[in-house]
């Protein structure tokens, strides 16, 4: 799509039952998209009808109806492919990112490293991009070490350079998108350093792909993990993209039906990609959800879709900065990060603030986030985090705003 | 606040606002961390205990309005008691929290203000922290960090 259309959150939520408004006329303000979206009907009408009209398992039967089957799980993984532009044999499904991870983390960490080579992290990782290395580097005797964060909640650069300079790093992992700081990463120019000093890089494009067109050949990096319940698709898929060839030299992560080519009592040989990775009967009604979700995400276009954030984040930056003391973690361009705005405010703990906004039907996240390395960089135990998607219009940060208004009020007594 | 004020009682709000025993106690008999994993909160409590009573207790650390208003009302309730006592009170509180009997006054004072906190699963771990930490003082002596299930 050249010239996408703006997006409507209007004719958008219409698509979402849970967000339709009560016959009262209360509404749902949903403000954590970054921990799950919600799924339009599209999904799960592709789910219930496969479910209801061809469920079979894959790769297996002769009959039509495994062939059905087998077609529809497919085709969700061209969706997904297509949607990233990604190898085919390369799109593994998961169950989830965090799996992804570990694949990468076991299958190529664990044969890999050596004592004393270096696997690059961030401060700012979802812990998922931190303790499998950890488990790992403990195994195989390599060191994980973290990239820092400035003030402006971006990347050390400097130090990323001096250290892929100065240490033996074989692996780079590291966030695309910021769950926490909304930070978009340059990834691109950050995998172009990576390689030129012989290390691989894993992108964690859990935040990005549902918000931005994500490219694994522009982006060029070795593995890309993300998840199918946080881009409109259902929990229980995640995917791993990785360059064939990376793929083909590594052993399996887990062993059992589905991934063999031959079993013998004396061993056993690898089926080919992707089926290597995916043992056992893989998340079928999951990818044919997660196929109807990435048609949904290029019928609205990815590039409005990554407008609409842009919008929406530059009005809740602006409105939130608004309230006195309140200090917002991460860049304050609206053009350099994503639309996961974490806050702090003095006098109201983060577990308050969701629990006081949840009384006028507003979901908002408090806690560390699975980042608690980025929580201490920071100085703080917790925050509070408003992140937007599609169906959010500024309507709804009004009312966030509003009611952060009222529990402030409310607790000041 | 509609809905909440079942939560946020006005006794929580003040001791929230205004919490009693905050500090820490220089030298004491007893001293604890305990962290909340759900949220990164900390709490540090120190107790000076003479004659098996508890004669002083103090809380420090950060923590959301339900968790500090908690750890100053048991403050309240367990000092000039026994450890016995202040056992027993942990104890009954535990299970109002998990709501397994109804609250006794005479036994929590204050505290049974927490009493609607049962209501609401994921802040249980918030008003039993500084509990399960006094209670882990008093058998251990020393401090573990591991939150009560």
């Amino acid at each position: 799509m050249t010239h996408a259309a703006l997006i409507d959150p209007l004719r958008v939520r219409q698509d979402f039952s849970l967000l339709a408004p009560t016959e009262g006329g209360a509404r749902l303000v949903y403000l954590d998209s970054a921990a799950t979206s919600q799924k339009p009907n599209a999904v799960l009408e592709a789910m219930d009808d496969y479910y209801r009209c061809a469920n079979a398992n894959v790769h297996r039967g002769v009959y039509r109806l495994a062939q059905e089957a087998t077609e529809r799980f497919e085709d969700g993984r061209r969706a997904v492919a297509e949607l990233v532009t990604a190898p085919l044999p390369g799109t593994i499904f998961t169950k989830n990112a965090t799996e992804a991870i570990n694949l990468v983390a076991w299958a190529w960490g664990l044969r890999t490293l050596r004592p004393h080579d270096v696997v690059m992290v961030t401060e700012m990782e979802h812990h998922s991009g931190i303790v499998p290395w950890q488990i790992v580097a403990k195994m195989t005797g390599a060191e994980v070490r973290f990239a820092p964060i400035t003030p402006e909640g971006e990347l050390d650069h400097e130090w990323i350079d001096h250290t892929l300079a100065s240490a033996p790093v074989r692996m780079v992992s590291i966030v695309h998108v910021s769950n926490v700081l909304g930070t978009i990463n340059p990834v691109t120019d950050i995998v172009a350093r990576a390689h030129a000093h012989g290390a691989l890089v894993l992108v964690d494009a859990s935040q990005s792909v549902p918000h931005m067109p994500v490219s694994f050949a522009d982006i060029g990096c070795d593995f890309m993990a993300f998840t199918g319940h946080k881009m409109l698709g259902p929990t229980g898929i995640g995917v791993l993209v990785g360059r064939p060839e990376l793929l083909d030299e590594m052993e399996p992560f887990l062993g059992g039906g589905e991934m063999i080519a031959d079993v013998r009592t004396d061993g056993s040989d690898w089926a080919d990609l992707p089926s290597k990775f995916e043992a056992g009967t893989p998340p079928i009604a999951e990818s044919v959800g997660l196929g109807a979700a990435c048609a949904y995400l290029s019928s609205l276009g990815l590039d409005a879709v990554r407008a609409h954030e842009v919008h929406l984040t530059a009005y809740a930056l602006d409105a939130l900065s608004e309230i006195e003391g309140l200090r917002i973690f991460g860049p304050r361009d609206p053009a350099r990060r994503g639309g996961a705005i974490s806050f702090h405010l003095p006098d109201l703990h983060p577990h308050d603030i969701a629990q006081l906004v949840d009384a006028d039907n507003i979901c908002v996240r408090a806690g560390h986030h699975c980042a608690k390395p980025l929580m201490r960089a920071l100085g703080v135990n917790a925050t509070a985090r408003a992140s937007t998607y599609i169906y959010n219009d500024t309507g709804d940060i009004d009312a966030f705003v509003t009611a952060l208004h009222r529990a402030r009020a409310y607790f000041a007594g | 606040m509609p809905g909440l004020d079942d939560l946020y009682q006005q006794l929580i709000l003040d001791h929230y606002r205004r919490p009693r025993h905050r500090g820490t106690l220089s030298d004491p008999t007893i001293e604890v961390d305990q962290h909340n994993p759900l949220c990164g909160d900390e709490l540090h409590i120190t107790v000076r205990i003479v004659d098996d009573q508890i004669t002083e207790i103090a809380h420090a650390g950060e923590g959301c309005s339900i968790s500090q208003s908690s750890a100053s009302m048991m403050s309240d309730a367990v000092v000039g008691h026994s450890v016995a006592d202040a056992l027993t009170m942990i104890e009954h509180f535990r299970r109002v929290m998990h709501g397994d009997i109804v609250a006794d006054e005479t036994i929590l004072g204050d505290a049974i203000a927490l009493e609607g906190v049962a209501k609401y699963p994921v802040r249980i771990k918030c008003a039993l922290l500084s509990w399960m930490a006094l209670k882990d003082g008093l058998i251990n002596g020393t401090p573990t960090a591991q939150e009560d299930q």
